[in-house]
């Protein structure tokens, strides 16, 4: 799985033409994050690392499904394009519902991105992580 | 899609010149130099003429000069090989913090074999301080190595100072002995070892328009080395093995032809490299150039884009059809950030945010000027995604 459809050689390009695609044409990029009101914000890792995720979701409460997953990545092509595939992955189908959500995992964002290079598997991919922490923030928010 | 090629320090386009002149070495001139028939004599002569070629463009005798095969080789052969020489003299060395991997990780192969490496530090704009440098050196230090330019932010080290304020040192007692990695100076900087006060000097083809897999070891003729590879005696018996004929005609041509041109060209690239960053300044909000003000390579712009990461930065200028290169960790084998920025002090995320662009002979200002019509728009796009630049990060971390 992790080496399919990479490649570094001749023109070949460093990731897969799906992770080509989401860097280049992110989807649900937040642009104002000012005047965007979330029902949960989650941010993960730290620069130091090189790598900093931020999603906002807001939530369909009747259903509990996430209705708009929207992020902003500091990161390397695979940390943008696999943030752009999660929140692809969070609202397609009527949008996920929270608890399945909360249990995405970093391999199935990897799946979906038609794989990423060996050294690029255990670093840039935080998008599940950050999705979790905006569930539990919009979790947090309405507990209170 | 027009390609621009900045990645010159990175490595150079083969001179075709130089090209031509190799060709026959691959082809009819096959013969081994270690012959005694024609054949041998002639491949003999033609490497005798490349030492004498190289020896000139150094201010060297062709006797001090032995062909490796790279840069890295040469380093190694350097590094490890003096130390080898001297080690019953003493087994510490000195290094500079910014050296090429070829340097650090060779000193790290000598503390494995019981040297002790001592690191001198760079300030922010990775020059050293000569006076603290010679005060780490002590009576068991055999050897120093310094840069005599950094390959990735183009700081130009005071090498020839360094071995002033080592002269009475080693006049007395032989030591330390001085070595400097010159490959990304070549073709911008004087090459006088003389002058450099150096005992040995570590050059190669391929940042000088040369051909790749050879690269010149510099050593005076009264320094000794270990040879790292031994067998038919080749080389005055500091490098074994059968001579590539094609490859040291190569790179003595390109090492001639880059001297030539040097005062020129580094006037050339200084203007460019002046009217680019100039332009990115007043392009790109808060970007930063590192590296030394005046101390400094005339084709390397190395920058900061606050916000954004150096690979998603090369890989969209790539996309545009601009070669250039990063030192962020993303883009490394080992995902970790150039020790060359970390040297210099650079915050976390500035560490990651790095681009360099290394112009070249080929390099024009309408090369530049298609670069600043596009990268701008790139940070603008990246700085518009990051989450470094939004209000809530810049709220709850205090950043940016």
């Amino acid at each position: 799985m992790r080496k399919r459809s990479t490649s570094c050689d001749g023109d070949g390009w460093l990731y897969g033409e799906v992770v080509r695609d989401h860097f280049f044409s992110p989807r649900n990029l937040l642009i104002d994050d000012a005047s965007y009101e979330a029902d949960g914000i989650g941010v993960v890792g730290s620069p130091a690392c090189g790598d900093v995720m931020a999603v906002w979701i807001r939530v369909d409460r009747g259903a509990g499904r996430i209705a708009e997953c929207k992020w902003r990545t500091f990161g390397c092509a695979s940390a943008i394009a696999s943030t752009s595939m999660m929140s692809v992955m969070a609202t397609e189908n009527g949008g996920m519902a929270l608890a399945r959500a909360k249990r995405l995992t970093p391999e199935a964002i990897i799946e979906r991105l038609g794989g990423l290079p060996d050294r690029k598997y255990h670093c840039s991919v935080l998008g599940h992580q950050a999705l979790r922490e905006a569930v539990k923030d919009f979790e947090e928010s309405r507990a209170r | 899609m027009k390609t621009v090629y900045l990645d010159h320090a990175a490595t150079t386009p083969l001179d075709e010149e130089v090209l031509s002149r190799m060709l026959p070495y691959f082809g009819e001139r096959y013969g081994n130099p270690s012959s005694m028939h024609g054949s041998g004599r002639r491949a003999a002569r033609a490497i005798g003429d490349a030492r004498e070629r190289v020896a000139r463009a150094i201010g060297a005798s062709p006797d001090e000069v032995i062909f490796t095969g790279s840069g890295t080789e040469s380093d190694n052969l350097a590094l490890i090989g003096a130390a080898r020489a001297y080690r019953s003299s003493g087994k510490r060395i000195v290094i500079s913090a910014i050296e090429h991997k070829a340097v650090t990780e060779a000193a790290g192969a000598l503390e494995r074999e019981g040297f002790e490496v001592t690191v001198a530090p760079v300030d922010t704009r990775g020059m050293i301080d000569v006076a603290a440098v010679a005060a780490l050196v002590r009576d068991d230090t055999v050897l120093v190595s310094v840069m005599l330019a950094n390959n990735e932010i183009g700081t130009v080290l005071p090498v020839a100072e360094l071995s002033e304020a080592l002269r009475e040192r080693r006049k007395k007692t032989g030591f330390p002995r001085i070595h400097t990695d010159a490959c990304q100076a070549a073709g911008h900087l004087e090459l006088n070892v003389a002058e450099l006060g150096v005992d040995f000097l570590t050059l190669n083809g391929s940042k000088v328009y040369g051909p790749k897999g050879v690269g010149v070891l510099y050593r005076r003729r009264d320094a000794r080395l270990s040879p790292l590879l031994v067998g038919g005696g080749q080389e005055s018996g500091a490098r074994a093995g059968t001579e590539s004929v094609p490859l040291i005609v190569g790179v003595a041509l390109a090492l001639e032809k880059a001297e030539r041109l040097r005062e020129r060209e580094a006037a050339r690239l200084s203007r460019l490299r002046n009217f680019f960053i100039a332009e990115l300044r007043a392009r790109i909000p808060s970007v930063i150039v590192n590296g030394h003000p005046t101390r400094c390579l005339p084709h390397i712009v190395h920058l900061t884009v606050p916000g954004i990461e150096g690979e998603s930065m090369v890989l969209m200028l790539d996309e545009a059809g601009v070669e250039a290169a990063t030192g962020s960790a993303c883009s490394a084998n080992d995902l970790r950030p150039s020790h060359v920025l970390v040297a210099t002090g650079q915050s976390d995320e500035n560490v990651h945010g790095s681009v360099r662009f290394s112009l070249g002979r080929g390099t024009t200002e309408d090369e530049l000027g298609y670069v600043l019509s596009v990268f701008p728009p790139i940070v603008q796009k990246l700085r518009g995604a990051s989450a470094l630049t939004t209000s809530y990060y810049a709220k709850e971390k205090h950043l940016v």
